[in-house]
């Protein structure tokens, strides 16, 4: 127990960590295209990519929601000897992470207001595996469409609606990571 | 060289997070420009301490790095700023724009066409196309929030009516996706329709003004215009005398005090490109002349 929440963090953090970024950085810059992040080996249940997300961008200034299985002691005290990020509740994280069950409703978290559209919450959905087919995607950072399956295309498509407020999803699996930032448009299959 | 004594990239990590999470968002938001907290660089501001600070949140061990200022990988400014991330990142540098895998540029945007696995890091001054238009900050946010972009018609009317046609140059103000009016910093406008679904990731960095904006790969860019009056890129009605190439920005360079110059392309990879290809222009003697005269 101890010493799973000691060990786990980047091996080189500062050239770890700027890997790792640019991983994200390119997921969210080409949303619906699959990357590979490592680097950390958090507890389970989270994934190497969703560890990886952690501890690249969070620290004491961006408070974290851990839903659904997520919530337990050993990813508590990994998340806070890492990333000292404080823990919070769906409304006033900056972070959330978790299943796409347990991260629902959408409507909880922070979208941001209309003069700082910024200020919003980065969902980290843990999901069981990435296929290049499902929802068709387009906008900006896709060159023409892209396609990725989504858990609920749906509520996406309203969060999508919001813009420019709403909330960026990152999907990790494994070793791999996925963006799908607020500007991307959702195709649903009526309109598609 | 790396030098030791500092972290990878000069800024120490919690900065570097805290700037990696401005530009997730600025990229989730083109166009929109997220306040960070800027920090004090070894270098004034307005030597390009915005540029610096996102090139640094983005480098990694791996990127070969390259660095333009008006175009020119050999002025001071990109010199001392390519050899600081050489020591402090331990990065390749390169001239080569095909080669680099992050550019970092002030005011221009290489003629050569950029490529996926690119990012451009744009050095800015003035972040907020509506500044000169509107001095307080928190109306100017009112208005990005309101879509309330009337006032910069008008300037571009002015403009018209003042002038015959749209007289700004350089800077010439943007609208991103169809909602934020963005400064594509002080670029000359012939460099504007490759901000438009170019194929690398675009980063704005502006120190002093503590903002950070992008533009993802392929995000529909707009010249603001009239319908009567449409945006053209316009350039110096010139060739470049050493390369010949008549579809590049040209720099305007005086030779002597009895009026003499000559026109040479701003991007001096793409001139040299050029000219190891054959390509001559008017005076391609010049620079051996110049050699010989020394």
């Amino acid at each position: 127990m101890q010493s799973q929440t000691l060990s786990g963090g980047f091996t080189d953090p500062a050239r770890d960590a700027a890997r790792s970024f640019r991983s994200v950085m390119d997921a969210i810059a080409h949303p619906g295209t699959i990357y590979d992040i490592t680097g950390a080996t958090p507890p389970a249940p989270l994934s190497i990519a969703a560890g990886s997300v952690l501890l690249t961008l969070c620290d004491t200034d961006t408070p974290v929601y851990l839903a659904g299985d997520a919530d337990c002691d050993a990813v508590r005290s990994w998340i806070a000897f890492h990333t000292g990020a404080p823990i919070a509740d769906a409304a006033n994280c900056h972070f959330a992470i978790g299943t796409w069950e347990a991260l629902m409703p959408l409507s909880q978290y922070s979208i941001g207001t209309s003069e700082y559209p910024d200020r919003s919450a980065t969902l980290i959905v843990e999901t069981a595996g990435f296929a290049a087919n499902g929802t068709t995607l387009s906008g900006p950072g896709i060159k023409d469409t892209a396609q990725l399956n989504l858990p609920d295309a749906e509520a996406l498509a309203s969060n999508a609606a919001l813009y420019p407020l709403g909330l960026d999803v990152l999907f990790t699996c494994g070793s791999q990571i996925a963006g799908l930032p607020r500007s991307t448009t959702i195709h649903l299959p009526e309109t598609a | 060289m790396n030098d030791q004594a500092y972290n990878f990239a000069y800024l120490d990590e919690q900065t570097k997070r805290m700037i990696r999470r401005a530009i997730l968002k600025g990229l989730a938001i083109p166009g929109y420009q997220v306040p960070f907290a800027s920090r004090e660089m070894p270098m004034p501001y307005g030597w390009g301490t915005g540029g610096v600070q996102v090139s640094a949140a983005v480098l990694t061990p791996e990127d070969r790095f390259k660095v333009i200022d008006q175009g020119a990988d050999d002025t001071t400014n990109a010199v001392s700023i390519r050899s600081f991330f050489q020591r402090t990142a331990g990065v390749d540098a390169t001239t080569d724009t095909a080669e680099a895998s992050v550019i970092q540029t002030r005011h221009r945007i290489p003629e050569e066409a950029l490529r996926e696995d690119q990012i451009l890091v744009y050095q800015v001054p003035i972040p907020e196309p509506l500044r000169f238009l509107e001095p307080r900050e928190s109306e100017t946010r009112k208005m990005h929030s309101l879509e309330e972009y009337g006032l910069m018609h008008v300037k571009l009317y002015e403009d018209i009516a003042k002038h015959g046609h749209i007289a700004t140059s350089y800077a010439y103000p943007v609208k991103v996706e169809g909602r934020y009016v963005m400064d594509p910093s002080p670029i000359p406008k012939f460099d504007n329709p490759k901000l438009g679904n170019n194929a690398a990731v675009q980063l704005f960095g502006a120190g002093r003004e503590q903002r950070i904006y992008a533009l993802p790969p392929y995000t529909d860019v707009i010249s603001l215009d009239f319908e009567d009056h449409p945006f053209e890129a316009s350039k110096a009605d010139h060739a470049c005398d050493l390369c010949g190439s008549t579809h590049s920005y040209l720099d305007e360079v005086i030779t002597d005090d009895k009026g003499g110059r000559m026109f040479v392309c701003s991007d001096t990879d793409y001139c040299e490109k050029r000219q190891a290809e054959g390509h001559t222009g008017r005076r391609s003697d010049a620079t051996q002349l110049q050699e010989v005269g020394q």
